[in-house]
């Protein structure tokens, strides 16, 4: 290895990364100057950055390079994740623009947070070992909890940052003991010497401990069953911009660094992490499924949603080969647009000023409000995995993997569990057009929300007209995890 | 041969009507109106296309026809692949045929969101002509589940009191047993590919496994079909549906069960098919006695006319799972038939349900005084479902029992008596709506078929009496490909046999 710890050639992958951290700190200070309220200009001026960074992504040369000591990895993988991470970014943002002012809370800090905790993401994506790992995953936490709680005067919003940070500071602890304990036993922090070392010698038990740990800390921020407990609350008290963020970006971004974890430093470990990752799917996909049937709020049942979401992603990474892999990719690219399109149009529900979170409110609102119903509906039969929508696809390939790799108890076990889902799903298409109508929806005056709602409905309804392009790029994108895990196996 | 892509244009054509629904703004009687024209003329092309699709059918060959086969997701190897053979071509028909009629019995019942109505119709015929057409097992799939939607509204926006008990019924009763099947098909395309043809060609799937995928796609299709004891969402969705949601519920949708098993079933597990048949038998046999019992004491119209249903599926699955050509020629044309028919029946039962707005038995009575021609057509409906011949009905009871006779004696005497207590019941109801005293005033006083009705009836009617008559119009059809099923299912039943020796 180099000794050297940088050149100034390798500044050029993390070329975005540095990108938005001045623009980050310029906006910082230039909202602060700034007389009025800013939110809104600054709002913008931050999605225009996370634009240029994604483009710069886009621009880059797309093969594997390790720079900083092995520190940071820039590769197809992490540049796919960070686009789409980028772009959740951007439509969380663009609906909160018009919400923040609605809901009394335009603060310039807000989308100036949303870019920090994109940053850490970022780095958490393109993290070559532990070290990066936990710096990036720090600074993304950071900067949600704040956001979280930004609504400072409003008690449940508090309560939810107290209950998020809480939660969240103790898995970060599970997670940094489970990374002691992998360094203890493999004496490196990088994922090559960590994956090499592993490979070589049998899993000791201390290595097994560790890696359990490492799982457990990550389950936490995915929201897999049994970590998810923070989920629904946090989800209902947060303002719900901050609520479709946190249900868009972060759970892409950690499901690819449990990719990256996986199927790289342990990537020799297979069967100990396998039995694990099937348990919390399984659990994640059948408490997802029967806890939110009760559920009255329809962020609290979006929090549920997630949840078992984020089992049938984890069924395609179960299957431990590059193409499951590229299903999971492919599913949470789809999940992230389902999701980010559906609260665009949760957040149009307002009524005389004050947004609708009970599902009841939703009543007959097919014959007042048709197209934000019928997006709805729409998004509402996708997220069930209705033909022919985006969310079948989805499913389809991530259990076709799971079948490829002989898992049909799990196979068995998820399209029963989605058929349980359906229920819930469905009955929000039932309140909106079956019952009777309540009253009418304010005027939505925005047209962020309006504008993310109808790219991700038509991406839903179009995808499956060339469904080709996107699972090409995601499997490419999985494929770069592998190289490594092919040498070291044996 | 044609040389135009036929059959995407069948499929598809419907969207185009929806796009231009969708374009109408406003909820005025102008509005409505357009709504339904559109639907209409949108239909009737397709009916005429599907018109066209049989006079080019070459029933002398059991190879698909109007093939078309396109990339859609190359990097796993499913195509677009449509196609037609004699075992799909007339339930596309089918369903081309059904759906201008089910927009013309709506044409006035339906009063509120007429546009989405029409939309959501088309939407449906899109979905059912392509289930029937899709020759790819993932194509196949997104057709077959497609339909759940479109159906779920026109129940739960459009339907009876119940309405959204029914909805989530069907619709969760049908996800549940399509949801095995998509595992089952996910492990064929492992071994075998997504082409159904070529997986048919290859001798379908090895032995060990056809037992589990046997059962799973069962499940799904017995659901659809429906079969005892998994029929119960059929009459609740029938009740609550409106009367164009029954026809089609009852026309097309039914079918597709059956078509399924002809379609998969038996070629790809020619030997789960075998073992699992005399099962089948036992609960088509419960399906025909049982729910015939049930129909005969059925007060409520729709609710009988769904039991009865559910009764002549058990004749369907009786004469598949016969597995010899008159069996299968039987099912085939029993689903045709039925198809017609108790789409008619349910029309009779929505034109007065449309003047009295009950489904009571007893409330109607005497009614051949004043309603003189909508007699006639409910006799003849009527007769055709008990299977008098001369009608549609006969020949495939008939052809059925030809098929279970030479398996099963017994299996042969317990369907007849089927067809004993269809003709109770058909009857029993028939006496009660149209004869007897006028007991009731409001019922006496109803008016005589709209010259709409004779419209949606006559064709109906015709084709009834058509194929009763000369069966062979539709049988030279199927022959072919009803043939070479059964001669794959005993080359596969001989080969087994010699290996295993």
């Amino acid at each position: 290895m180099n000794e050297t710890l940088w050149t100034w050639e390798s500044l050029s992958i993390v070329k975005p990364e540095i990108f938005l951290a001045v623009s980050g700190l310029l906006l910082l200070v230039f909202g602060a100057c700034l007389k009025g309220n800013p939110a809104r200009s600054i709002g913008g001026l931050v999605m225009i950055a996370m634009a240029i960074a994604a483009y710069m992504i886009w621009g880059m040369k797309w093969d594997s390079q390790v720079e900083f000591s092995g520190q940071f990895i820039f590769d197809p993988f992490s540049a796919y994740m960070k686009i789409l991470v980028l772009f959740g970014l951007i439509g969380s943002v663009a609906l909160s623009l018009r919400y923040m002012a609605q809901e009394n809370m335009a603060r310039f800090e807000y989308p100036v947070l949303v870019l920090f905790a994109g940053l850490g993401m970022m780095v958490m994506l393109s993290a070559n070992s532990f070290l990066s790992l936990y710096v990036g995953l720090e600074l993304q936490s950071l900067s949600l909890y704040v956001l979280a709680a930004i609504r400072r005067d409003h008690a449940k919003s508090s309560e939810a940052g107290m209950k998020y940070f809480v939660l969240g500071s103790m898995a970060s602890g599970i997670l940094l003991f489970g990374i002691s304990l992998v360094y203890g036993y493999t004496g490196a922090l990088g994922f090559d010497t960590v994956a090499k070392t592993l490979a070589a010698a049998p899993a000791t038990p201390g290595a097994v401990i560790g890696l359990v740990f490492v799982l457990v800390g990550i389950a936490f921020k995915v929201s897999a069953v049994p970590f998810h407990m923070w989920t629904p609350d946090v989800y209902e008290g947060a303002p719900t911009s901050v609520t479709a963020l946190f249900a868009i970006v972060p759970k892409v971004a950690a499901i690819g660094l449990l990719m990256r974890l996986i199927y790289g430093p342990f990537a020799s470990m297979v069967p100990d992490w396998q039995q694990i990752l099937w348990f919390l799917s399984a659990a994640s996909m059948a408490w997802g499924a029967f806890a939110a049937l009760n559920q009255n709020n329809i962020k609290r049942l979006m929090a549920y949603s997630s949840i078992g979401n984020i089992g049938f992603a984890m069924v395609g990474l179960v299957a431990g080969t590059a193409a499951g892999a590229g299903a999971s990719i492919l599913y949470m690219t789809i999940y992230m647009a389902m999701t980010a399109g559906t609260f665009g149009l949760i957040m149009m529900l307002r009524r005389n000023g004050v947004a609708v979170e009970k599902i009841s409110d939703m009543a007959g609102l097919s014959k007042t409000n048709p197209v934000i119903c019928y997006c709805m509906a729409i998004m509402m039969f996708s997220m069930s995995g209705i033909p022919p929508l985006a969310g079948f696809f989805s499913k389809m390939v991530v259990f076709q993997e799971a079948m490829s790799a002989h898992f049909y108890v799990l196979s068995v076990f998820g399209v029963l569990t989605s058929v349980v889902s359906a229920y819930y799903y469905l009955r929000i298409i039932k309140t909106m057009f079956f019952d009777e109508s309540i009253a009418v929806l304010d005027r939505e005056p925005g047209m962020g929300k309006k504008i993310v709602a109808g790219v991700c409905v038509a991406f839903v309804v179009l995808f499956v007209l060339s469904p080709d392009p996107l699972l090409k790029s995601s499997k490419a994108a999985a494929g770069s995890l592998f190289p490594v895990a092919e040498n070291t196996k044996e | 041969m044609v040389d135009f892509q036929l059959l995407s244009l069948m499929t598809f054509l419907p969207l185009a009507g929806v796009l231009f629904i969708m374009t109408l703004r406003g909820d005025g009687p102008n509005v409505a109106r357009n709504a339904k024209y559109a639907a209409l003329y949108t239909s009737l092309i397709v009916m005429v296309l599907g018109a066209y699709m049989l006079n080019h059918f070459d029933g002398s060959t059991a190879d698909y026809q109007f093939v078309e086969k396109f990339k859609w997701f190359p990097s796993l190897g499913i195509s677009y692949h449509m196609g037609v053979d004699g075992i799909s071509v007339f339930f596309v028909a089918l369903s081309a045929f059904l759906t201008p009629i089910c927009i013309l019995a709506s044409w006035d019942s339906i009063q509120k969101r007429v546009k989405e109505y029409m939309a959501a119709f088309l939407i449906l015929e899109m979905f059912m002509i392509g289930t029937f057409c899709a020759l790819d097992t993932i194509l196949f799939y997104v057709f077959f589940e497609g339909v759940l939607i479109p159906m779920f509204l026109i129940i739960g926006i459009w339907g009876g009191p119940r309405r959204v008990y029914s909805a989530f019924k069907f619709f969760l009763y049908t996800l549940l047993g399509s949801v095995l099947m998509l595992v089952a098909l996910l492990w064929i395309y492992f071994h075998g590919g997504t082409d159904i043809p070529e997986i048919v060609k290859a001798g379908g799937i090895a032995y060990k496994a056809q037992f589990w995928l046997f059962l799973a796609f069962f499940a799904s299709f017995a659901v659809k079909m429906p079969m005892w004891p998994v029929h119960t969402w059929l009459p609740d969705a029938h009740v609550e549906a409106p009367t164009a949601g029954s026809v089609i519920l009852a026309g097309v949708l039914l079918k597709m069960g059956g078509y399924g098993f002809l379609r998969f079933s038996v070629p790809m597990f020619p030997e789960a098919a075998h073992f699992f048949a005399p099962y089948i038998f036992g609960l088509s046999i419960i399906a025909i006695v049982y729910t015939s019992l049930i129909a005969l004491v059925q007060e409520d119209m729709k609710k009988l006319i769904a039991y009865s249903s559910v009764a002549h599926m058990g004749f369907v699955t009786l004469g598949i799972f016969t597995l010899n050509a008159q069996g299968v020629q039987g099912a085939m044309f029993q689903m045709i038939s039925h198809g017609l028919i108790s789409g008619a029946l349910f029309l009779c039962v929505g034109v007065v349900y449309d003047r009295l707005h009950t489904r009571e038995i007893g409330r109607y009575g005497g009614i051949v005084k004043n309603m003189p021609i909508y007699a006639t057509m409910f006799m003849l409906f009527m007769l055709g479902s008990v299977g008098l011949p001369g009608t549609s009905g006969f020949v495939g009871e008939f052809l059925v029992l030809l098929g279970g006779f030479q398996v099963s004696t017994t299996v042969g005497l317990l369907a007849t008596s089927g067809i004993v207590l269809g003709a109770t019941y058909m009857l029993m109801l028939y006496r009660r709506v149209i004869f007897g005293p006028q007991t009731n005033a409001d019922a006496a006083e109803m008016l005589d078929l709209t010259w709409k009705e004779k419209i949606n009836f006559v064709p109906l009617a015709l084709l009834v009496l058509w194929l009763g008559v000369s069966p062979g119009v539709v049988i030279n059809k199927t022959q072919a490909s009803v043939d070479k099923l059964i001669g794959d299912y005993q080359t596969a039943l001989a080969q087994t046999e010699t290996s295993h020796e």
